[in-house]
């Protein structure tokens, strides 16, 4: 083989797999993103149960309620509208009433989650990044304040 | 009392000296190579020593700031706590933003100190330029850390007692995570002021390789020890069992260590052949890019995670600022200069040079995709506010695959011969190692009840991995063709690159076996017991004794009493607890872990539900150990190939041989 043709080879050998990877990139961005939405824009799109989603907000004083074998039920809310979660599965450290959590999972019906994780805050400081900027959007939290009272 | 006061002022005033070192490190070599001036190049063998020194006594400041637990210094009051065990006092240092990027400092002012020390054997030119480089890095760096974020910020009053550092921070994994980490991050910024250096003088040939190869090298290894140590304290600490979770931050030290394998590829093939030399030049500029991306992803605040200590966007600006302005000069530097480069070094596809450019194409392919799935999210919230998460899923999808034929065509590699080679001969003689691997996955196949035939298949390339690295080994040794005695001395003298070749590609090999082990054939149950419960995993029975309440130095825990036992065999005792740590009201959950030759019991708690029942996860881990073994496996062949002879004094000889011919050009 000529160098040219050496060169030609390699090339149509890289094109081949940057190819792939592109394809396989725009399938998994089309299929395996998930998206997040607060109560409230749940409650408006009125999306198809099955859909796969992440949800985030507070979670409803006195929602938290057990039943056997580790499953569980609450409400989150964004403080304008609910969505109950149900979870089997334990449940983060820290996870309480009145704090932020986000969880992920498929809905059953348009304001029903069936959760497969559920992720709270870290510590006392760290609220999740999305459940902060669904409270601004319904106008209840303040930066460095919190939310309000 | 004067002493405790001014220890902070020291630290700070020995960081501004250092900065002025820096400054003098970045611009006087290269105004001496200007002018011609000997004495002003000479400065670069003795400034960026100083330079580590005076940034040492700083860390050792704000070191000796935790260890008195003086909260008039901001940054001590924030993280520590008088009642802290004084192993996390003293690494609660960098469990926090401002120590963090000091350490990060202090690794890249050690390193350029080295350059130093040890670069007598380099052109005085390159050396030159190579530690001017590393100056504006520190430089840059240095001026983050003096504007943004600033260790020793005092407060007024004092504050009796400090805020405690984030309880899951403390923990001895955690310790060595950052420093291992950083040590291969910042190492790369060699491989990178190599690359703008060479691209500064126009020149470069295979010297240049086997001078960066060591540095990239060493690098890589910390690296792969520092991901690994984070993977393994992610699995015992965070009390989900998970080992890789595809979090922008995990991401973030794992492109620069892809792009950082395929350096480590391509210079080989630029040492020894002297071709690739243009895209090894592109590499190492790209795998500190990547490292500074990390640093600015994790630094800035743009992700929430465990890693973001705080958000402040002035830092997010100026690293970014910094990332910019270094990637960007060195890619318009490489735009500019590299089509001056000869190239050099013809090879047939099928040739080792052709197997190290097949491992290169998919390794940065792997990257890319790796940095797609992490910054789209960013992009697509920038750009239209939707917020997406990008996980698991999406990796499996596109990382995987591209796994897949790299790693079936791995073992060939070694067998090929350099320029053009023969792919029949080396099947054939990777043909013990295809039996082996399809034994494995029948193997695999019967034991796990014939369900399923694509994780047999996985785990019988792990097998194909190891035993196509012994193949390499037996080769080189003739083991079996030649009498054992000279096989022997053959091992002996094999050099250690060959060597650290073959325990780093196995190591690879047990890393898959322990991922597909773990990912397809774990079990696990979650339950909630009661005293006297017990509840089945993979055969062991978890008797539920009851709750101990248990008092540590900064925190209280609930310790659980589990006796788990299997058949005959005696019983042992797994004791999971959740903690509770009083200065930050903060609960984490402590998991009990049984290592079963290479698989792993993993039992953690939930919540207490009510009188006693509690929420337990208990899990079988098959082979899990193997994943972090392998990449200990890994890492250790790396350090044996950095220990080969050539790396250490074989430098100097071409650097000799090109005089005369540098003279006649």
């Amino acid at each position: 083989m000529t160098r040219k043709q050496r060169r030609l080879t390699m090339v149509a050998g890289a094109g081949v797999v940057l190819t792939l990877a592109a394809v396989l990139v725009f399938v998994a961005l089309r299929e395996q993103i998930v998206f997040f939405y607060s109560p409230t824009e749940l409650a408006e799109k009125q999306l198809e149960p099955g859909t796969r989603v992440r949800l985030g907000g507070l979670v409803v004083d006195g929602s938290i309620e057990r039943g056997d074998d580790g499953a569980v039920s609450f409400a989150i809310t964004d403080t304008a509208n609910d969505v109950v979660v149900a979870y089997r599965g334990i449940l983060p450290d820290l996870f309480r009433e009145g704090q932020g959590v986000v969880a992920e999972g498929l809905l059953t019906e348009a304001l029903h989650l069936e959760a497969e994780s559920v992720l709270a805050k870290h510590d006392e400081n760290y609220m999740p990044k999305e459940v902060v900027d669904a409270l601004k959007a319904q106008g209840v939290w303040k930066d460095g304040v919190g939310l309000k009272q | 009392m004067i002493g405790t006061f001014s220890i902070a002022e020291l630290g700070h005033y020995a960081l501004v000296l250092a900065l002025v070192l820096m400054l003098v490190q970045s611009t006087v070599p290269l105004l001496g190579l200007y002018w011609r001036d000997q004495r002003l190049v000479a400065v670069s063998g003795s400034t960026p020593i100083a330079g580590f020194i005076l940034v040492g006594i700083a860390f050792a400041a704000l070191t000796a700031a935790y260890v008195a637990s003086d909260f008039s210094v901001r940054n001590v009051w924030e993280n520590s706590h008088s009642a802290k065990p004084m192993l996390y006092k003293v690494t609660g240092v960098w469990g926090n933003h401002e120590g963090s990027m000091l350490l990060w400092v202090l690794i890249l002012a050690l390193f350029g100190a080295l350059v130093a020390a040890f670069g007598a054997n380099l052109p005085s030119t390159l050396r030159a330029r190579v530690i001017a480089v590393q100056g504006w890095i520190g430089t840059a760096f240095l001026l983050f850390v003096l504007l943004t974020s600033n260790p020793f910020e005092r407060i007024h009053p004092p504050p009796l007692e400090g805020r405690d550092l984030n309880p899951i921070l403390q923990d001895i994994g955690l310790a060595i995570h950052p420093p291992l980490l950083y040590v291969g991050y910042v190492g790369f910024s060699i491989a990178f002021a190599f690359a703008v250096a060479a691209l500064m003088e126009r020149r470069i040939d295979a010297a240049w390789a086997r001078w960066v190869r060591p540095w990239t090298l060493a690098a890589w290894v910390f690296l792969t020890g520092g991901i690994a140590m984070g993977s393994y304290w992610a699995y015992y600490e965070l009390g989900w069992g998970g080992w890789w979770f595809w979090d922008p931050v995990e991401n973030a030290s794992f492109m620069p260590w892809l792009a950082g394998t395929a350096l480590l590829h391509s210079a080989v093939v630029m040492e020894k052949r002297g071709a690739l030399k243009v895209w090894t030049i592109l590499l190492a500029i790209l795998t500190f890019s990547l490292s500074l991306l990390g640093t600015f992803l994790v630094r800035s605040g743009v992700l929430t995670s465990v890693h973001a200590f705080a958000t402040d966007p002035s830092r997010g600006v100026f690293i970014l600022a910094i990332l910019v302005a270094f990637i960007g000069g060195a890619l318009a530097l490489f735009a500019w200069r590299a089509p001056d480069l000869k190239q050099g070094g013809l090879f047939a596809p099928i040739s080792r040079e052709g197997a190290l450019v097949f491992n290169n194409l998919f390794l940065v392919t792997a990257t890319a995709t790796v940095l797609i799935g992490t910054l789209y999210p960013l992009a697509l919230e920038a750009v239209t506010g939707q917020k997406i998460s990008v996980g698991a899923p999406f990796f499996n999808l596109t990382f995987g695959p591209l796994m897949v034929p790299l790693l079936m065509a791995l073992p060939f590699g070694p067998l090929l011969a350099w320029k053009r080679a023969d792919l029949y001969g080396a099947t054939q003689r990777l043909g013990v190692a295809m039996i082996a691997a399809l034994v494995a996955a029948v193997i695999t196949y019967v034991v796990a009840g014939g369900k399923g035939v694509l994780a047999p298949l996985a785990l019988g390339l792990g097998v194909w991995l190891i035993a196509g690295s012994l193949v390499d080994l037996a080769e080189r040794i003739q083991f079996l063709r030649a009498p054992v005695r000279t096989s022997w001395a053959r091992f002996v003298g094999l050099p250690r690159s060959a060597l650290g070749t073959v325990v780093a590609h196995a190591g690879v090999g047990a890393m898959v076996i322990g991922i597909v082990g773990t990912s397809v054939y774990q079990t696990e149950e979650i339950v909630s017991l009661n005293p006297g419960e017990s509840v089945d995993v993979a055969g062991y029975t978890l008797l539920f004794q009851g709750m101990s309440p248990v008092t540590g130095p900064n925190y209280r825990e609930d310790r659980a009493q589990f006796l788990a036992s299997r058949g005959g065999a005696e019983p042992f005792s797994m004791t999971p607890s959740k903690r509770f740590y009083m200065a930050r009201e903060m609960a984490t959950t402590e998991a009990a872990i049984e290592t079963i030759g290479f698989s792993q019991l993993y039992v953690s708690l939930g919540d207490e539900i009510e009188g006693g029942t509690v929420a337990v996860r208990a899990s079988y881990k098959p082979l899990v150990t193997l994943i972090w073994l392998g990449a200990l496996v890994t890492s250790i062949g790396g350090a044996l190939s950095l220990t080969d002879r050539r790396l250490r004094i074989g430098a100097p000889k071409p650097a000799a041989a090109r005089q005369p011919k540098a003279a006649s050009a």
